[in-house]
């Protein structure tokens, strides 16, 4: 179904063996204090390109905190943020999207009104977003129109681009989503829940697709779906009370006594 | 999504509406013709809050501010000795402008409710600056004495303000809607479906609803011009909340979300308001205007959620259903 992972042409064709080696965003003792609760508290995390990095906590571990500090929705309260060797920690939101920090949501968070195509198309815009064009209609903005139809064939939604995107099944939500993202020609996809509330058949769906992603992009994961965490990821950060308390390979995070007894052994 | 032939048949209408406004002045009486300039100078201020809260999902309760400033900008320039059509309709656009940026950068970091009650303090201050100080009349406000005019163009005229104000609304329409249409028209219309999302898709949100608030108040401020020209005299209650409540009653009567409802809208609730005060058809009950405007308000959004837009729709299904 993902023919094509790589929605553009990689921005920088760095040679494998440096991206192997350096992070392509790189979270240093990252802290968020909300009044008197530390939310998250001096995480440190790589991503790489080529790699999906999971992480893993029970509700209120601070995951999704971590992914707004990321992505710049929420300022950090101490901590360091690189991308690609550059510091972005006081960048907004919208400038680090622009870079190519790309994010999705726990929560669907898309354009229902708007056609399936048209949600692509508009998250394509932002890369070319020529605001003082006001003669040019939007429509036949070839730019975000390729941009957007390629996120649709990655994302396997091709079939459904002249929907109204609130009607499609909670599955193709989920799935345009990460469309929406793509269609933005991220580095970084900063992946929230992506497989909440799906069926066996759209999470295995899902799954495929993260592994084509994985190919041209540094993914962080943040997932409860123990199953589907262990069989895509390739790093596992294990997050208890704002703090990380192991980041392994998936074999010896199964293996990590104080995980099991942390975590996995609270679940099952 | 429309498709293209659609898109091609939304203009007919529009055009075929603007047609018969340049032919009307061969048939109509004074006070007729006095009624359409008026409906279409709301129609104009309709239309420029349109872009805030039908497109951009930004409800301003203050948008009456900018026709003021517009208003007052007008007398004031045009002095004496008045001034030429082009300089004072600048100037007027210009102020109005300028305060929708001041207000925009401060009352746009607030969301909803906030920006409601932001929107309408500082229309309430513009108002009493005008309403209790010496700068422009007082609350008398002041006369347009001599009105603007350039070459064979004389605003004085009624028949040359009737085909100016029919031109302005034309012109606004058609700005309105290529805008609309572009990639900045899509983008407000996504910071009103999901500002979150735009921001991280990467659009700085913030200049481009500041972008939208500043279009808007341009526009209040060349309908404040119209508005000044036509009465020949302005007073603060131009910039009073009533004026701003008025407006937004024109989309909620029209439909939000579409520029053909902001005019329906302006059409509306200048005739309603017209026929309400007349004693030949209502007797006693016409000194009390307001409450049967009001009553007649309640009636149209209970019946019509979608507005007076939304009747056809409304037809159409029945046709079909």
């Amino acid at each position: 179904m993902a023919e094509r992972a790589h929605v553009h042409p990689p921005r920088s064709a760095a040679p494998p063996a440096a991206a192997e080696a350096t992070a392509l965003l790189r979270a240093v003792g990252l802290t968020r204090r909300f009044g008197g609760l530390t939310a998250v508290d001096g995480v440190s995390l790589d991503l790489h390109l080529g790699e999906v990095h999971a992480v893993i906590g029970t509700n209120g571990a601070g995951k999704s905190t971590l992914i707004n500090m990321l992505s710049g929705e929420l300022a950090a309260s101490s901590g360091r943020i690189e991308f690609d060797g550059v510091d972005i920690g006081t960048w907004s939101q919208p400038r680090r999207a622009r870079a190519g920090v790309g994010r999705s949501y726990q929560r669907t968070t898309i354009f229902p009104s708007f056609s399936v195509l048209e949600n692509c198309r508009l998250s394509a815009q932002a890369a070319q977003q020529r605001a003082w064009a006001a003669w040019q209609s939007a429509q036949h903005c070839e730019f975000s129109l390729n941009a957007a139809r390629a996120a649709l064939d990655a994302a396997g939604l091709a079939d459904h681009a002249a929907r109204p995107a609130g009607l499609l099944s909670h599955g193709g939500q989920r799935q345009l989503e990460i469309a929406m993202c793509l269609a933005t020609n991220p580095r970084v996809l900063l992946l929230d829940e992506p497989l909440a509330g799906m069926g066996a058949e759209e999470t295995s769906r899902m799954l495929a697709l993260l592994a084509e992603l994985k190919r041209g992009h540094a993914v962080l994961l943040v997932e409860h779906d123990m199953d589907a965490v262990f069989r895509i990821a390739d790093r596992i950060t294990v997050m208890v009370n704002g703090a990380v308390i192991a980041s392994d390979t998936p074999d010896r995070i199964r293996g990590n006594p104080s995980v099991q007894l942390a975590y996995l052994g609270e679940a099952h | 999504m429309r498709t293209e032939a659609q898109a091609r048949h939304a203009w007919i209408v529009p055009i075929a509406a603007a047609a018969v406004l340049y032919a009307l002045p061969a048939v109509l009486a004074p006070y007729s013709q006095d009624l359409v300039v008026k409906t279409a100078i709301y129609a104009v201020f309709a239309l420029s809050l349109e872009l805030l809260v039908g497109v951009t999902g930004l409800v301003s309760l203050g948008h009456a501010a900018f026709l003021g400033i517009g208003a007052y900008v007008t007398v004031l320039a045009s002095g004496d000795a008045g001034g030429s059509v082009v300089g004072v309709a600048a100037l007027a656009v210009g102020a109005a402008a300028a305060y929708a940026v001041f207000v925009g950068a401060l009352s746009l970091r607030t969301r909803g409710v906030y920006f409601i009650m932001v929107t309408l303090a500082f229309a309430q201050m513009a108002y009493f600056v005008f309403h209790d100080t010496k700068l422009a009349g007082g609350s008398d406000g002041l006369f347009l004495y001599v009105k603007p005019s350039s070459g064979p163009l004389n605003l004085d005229d009624k028949r040359h303000l009737y085909y100016a104000v029919i031109t302005t609304l034309v012109a606004t329409y058609a700005l309105l809607a290529v805008l609309m249409r572009s990639r900045f028209g899509h983008a407000l219309a996504g910071i009103r479906v999901n500002e979150q999302r735009m921001r991280a898709a990467g659009f700085a949100t913030f200049g481009y609803k500041l972008a939208a608030f500043v279009i808007a108040g341009a526009l209040a401020g060349l309908a404040g011009f119209l508005l000044a020209v036509k009465d020949g005299a302005v007073n603060p209650e131009l910039l009073s909340w009533h004026e701003s409540g008025a407006v937004l009653l024109m989309l909620i009567l029209g439909g939000i979300g579409s520029l053909r409802g902001a005019v329906i809208g302006a059409i509306a609730f200048t005739l309603l308001k017209e026929l309400l005060q007349l004693d030949t058809l209502l007797g006693p009950l016409a000194a009390h205007w307001q409450l049967t405007l009001g009553f007649t308000i309640i009636g149209f959004v209970a019946l019509l959620p979608q507005g007076l837009i939304g009747l056809r729709a409304r037809f159409t299904r029945a046709r079909h259903g």
